[in-house]
């Protein structure tokens, strides 16, 4: 018994799962008291939905358009540097910039546009230096692309590691320290007020992420993924598309910069190493490969844990278990140990390729009675059919331990090795020393 | 001679690194000749090979511990083929290597949880500390056995490729994986031993690497690693004498960027070079035309 809901209700169940997201966001923000160990739950929503936001551009690159690209992590570098740069203060530039003269940028866009037109000015200047910092790292990932994306897999996926950090030893000099405050962080740049904001930018984001993968674009990508000469003669233009699929890509992880530069509200190039492009990878793989809204849950999952449910594992004692084991780092360990037991034995991730829908999610719930029900069942033939397989096993092993004895016995008694096959399943025997 | 006094301590220094390069460019190069894998765990391994010496010259003398470091690294490497590549040998390029990058970070933040995040200090080794000068350069002795000993050991790894049975297999194998088993070639055995030898050069090279750069922290490995890879890339990805080749260049140009004063960019020129090798010439100086069949 399946059921179908008709296109109404599943618009009209999306939109108020979303509104009822959003809502809880909005009180549990304005609710819960900073003090609180429920405040890590905002924490996570917010972190999570940036690293959702770059996992689904991963995930584009990646997992759509089958480009093995590493470069994330610089791209988010990029962005968020921009964001920062253009929204610090004038009054905090001496304090920011003070080994370098207070900087050359002496104002800032949320600055100017609140002077002219007041509180809207303010919400805007938040807006326009994101949207800024997306299209700069889009404009640099455009110019990247045009060398790297001619490589194939593996190189391509050294090449753009190397691009991500070019990126941060570019803004780590100190020549440009006037702009980019060379190796110090960067801090003091307004950020936004409310946990909404980041998950409303993301949510919008992934939104135009996926009206893309269906459109014609993302029908391209796809081609390219599964056959890239098969697709090339279908008139697809190859490097056109992928270099459309890299910057917007990029474009997008710029802007996930940006955000994660408001969340954490001082930024330096330090953190965006190799190792982020890789969790962000691991997210994606987690997720699954191929499924924006594993990526989306794969982040919230990986946040969550690394953030907060995990957390006890570097502090001693978690779930009431206490050992002298779990000291900083472990919590790390154990969750590398995780992600290498879903790419192993999990490779599909949450999602494999599919998307979420609701009538998958509603009879998966509709079905888990009669699957708790024919559980042991299932269990138990499943124990039956190994049993069976590792006794198969162990005749294959003495049937073949009798076969050399009886070799070895011949040998041994002088019966010519080679004994002629039936008729029936004779086959070809090259002599070995035959030449 | 003004030159010279100005540029040899760096084009020394860049020959030993070159040569610390070489010996874990060779790891990537045979796997990726293998298995057309690259093997990111590979930098790790190295990085683990160093902070194992560490851990063991408190309590071992020094030629003990250097046996034992490189056993450690035959192992390891051996073990992450076995449960992280093997299962995956028949999945998609993509998922091995992701397997990779997962092995990858496992070992950072293990090393990472060992140490608790600082940077230890590799033993002095008397023998390789040692302060020689040539001409105007003083220098400390690894840099000198450096490349003598990349060269030596490399001479034996191509006489191995070249005149033994197993050589001939990892020949056959990396021309034609499925070729070669049809032939009767124990596949497994030649990855296994692919590993041994690339691991085995790695730990050799991360006494040489940091006996030269002391401080040794969970990350150190991962730019060596990348640079060897991009070394392996220089010289044609597949060939032994073609990374060693890559490895001593990328080694001297790092050092000479260095020595201009753009040291923020001397990680960032190695990937320059890799995209213009890539563009130019993308089997590499030594690398055998790679032919793609619809």
């Amino acid at each position: 018994m399946k059921i179908q809901l008709n296109n109404k209700i599943k618009a009209a169940l999306t939109t108020i799962s979303i509104a009822l997201f959003l809502i809880l966001v909005f009180v549990g923000d304005n609710v819960i008291s900073s003090g609180s160990s429920w405040r890590m739950l905002i924490t996570v929503i917010e972190k999570g939905s940036i690293f959702a936001l770059v996992a689904a551009s991963m995930n584009l690159l990646n997992g759509f358009t089958g480009l093995f690209s590493l470069g994330q992590a610089g791209f988010m570098l990029m962005g968020a540097y921009t964001y920062a740069i253009f929204t610090i203060p004038s009054a905090s530039h001496d304090a920011v910039y003070q080994y370098f003269g207070g900087g050359i940028i002496k104002w800032s866009i949320v600055e100017v546009l609140e002077s002219k037109i007041g509180v809207v000015g303010h919400y805007l200047g938040l807006f326009i230096p994101i949207i800024f910092a997306g299209i700069l790292v889009a404009i640099v990932a455009y110019l990247i692309g045009i060398p790297v994306l001619r490589l194939k897999s593996d190189y391509l996926a050294i090449a753009t590691l190397g691009f991500a950090e070019i990126l941060r030893a570019f803004f780590q000099w100190n020549t440009l320290g006037p702009v980019t405050n060379g190796s110090n962080v960067l801090r003091k740049y307004t950020t936004y007020h409310s946990a909404i904001f980041p998950v409303v930018i993301a949510g919008i984001c992934i939104t135009i992420i996926l009206l893309l993968l269906n459109s014609t674009y993302g029908r391209a990508f796809k081609a390219i993924r599964d056959d890239e000469i098969a697709a090339e003669a279908m008139g697809i233009n190859l490097f056109k598309h992928k270099e459309l699929s890299f910057v917007i890509s990029s474009f997008f992880a710029g802007i996930s910069g940006s955000l994660l530069a408001m969340f954490q509200s001082t930024i330096s190039a330090t953190p965006f190493t190799t190792q982020m492009t890789y969790e962000i990878l691991l997210i994606v793989v987690i997720g699954g490969i191929g499924s924006i809204s594993g990526s989306i849950i794969g982040a919230f999952l990986f946040i969550a844990c690394s953030e907060w449910w995990l957390r006890g594992l570097d502090s001693g004692s978690w779930l009431g278990i206490s050992s002298d084991l779990m000291r900083s780092g472990f919590r790390k360990v154990i969750f590398a140990i995780m992600i290498m037991l879903v790419v192993l034995f999990y490779s599909k991730g949450i999602m494999g390729d599919k998307e979420f829908s609701w009538n998958r999610f509603v009879n998966w719930w509709l079905t888990r009675p009669q699957a708790i029900k024919n559980w042991p069942n299932k269990l138990k033939s499943k124990l039956v059919s190994k049993k069976k397989a590792r006794m198969a096993k162990s005749d294959a092993k003495a049937r073949l331990k009798q076969e050399k004895a009886d070799s070895d016995y011949k040998k041994a008694s002088g019966t010519p090795l080679f004994t002629p096959l039936p008729i029936s399943d004779q086959v070809i025997v090259f002599d070995k020393e035959g030449k | 001679m003004g030159f010279l006094h100005t540029w040899l301590p760096y084009i020394l220094a860049g020959i030993a690194v070159g040569g610390q390069y070489a010996l874990i460019a060779i790891g990537y190069t045979m796997v990726y000749g293998i298995l057309r894998l690259i093997n990111f765990a590979h930098g790790d391994i190295f990085m683990w090979s160093g902070l194992i010496m560490v851990y063991l010259i408190t309590t071992l003398p020094l030629w003990v511990s250097i046996v034992l470091v490189i056993l450690f690294a035959i192992i390891l490497g051996t073990t992450i083929e076995k449960i992280a590549y093997r299962p995956l040998r028949t999945a998609p390029r993509m998922s091995i290597m992701i397997s990779a990058i997962g092995v990858s970070y496992l070992l950072q933040n293990f090393a990472l949880y060992i140490t608790g995040g600082l940077t230890k200090t590799y033993p002095a080794i008397a023998l390789l500390q040692r302060a020689v000068s040539i001409g105007p350069a003083t220098t400390k002795m690894v840099t000198i056995i450096t490349p003598f000993l990349t060269i030596l050991l490399v001479f034996l790894l191509v006489m191995l490729i070249q005149h033994t049975k197993i050589g001939m297999a990892m020949r056959a194998v990396s021309r034609d994986f499925e070729t070669s088993s049809l032939m009767g070639i124990d596949i497994n055995r030649v990855i296994t031993v692919t590993f041994v030898i690339g691991c085995g050069l790695a730990a050799i090279g991360s006494v040489l690497f940091f006996s030269n750069y002391t401080g040794i922290n969970p990350m150190s490995g991962a730019m060596p690693g990348l640079k060897a890879f991009v070394a392996a890339v220089f010289g044609g990805i597949g060939s032994v004498p073609g990374a060693v080749l890559g490895a001593f260049v990328i080694g001297i140009a790092e050092n000479i960027v260095k020595g201009t004063g753009w040291t923020t960019f001397s990680d960032a020129f190695t990937f320059v070079l890799l995209i213009i090798i890539l563009m130019v010439k993308p089997t590499g100086l030594f690398g055998e035309k790679d032919i793609d069949k619809v």
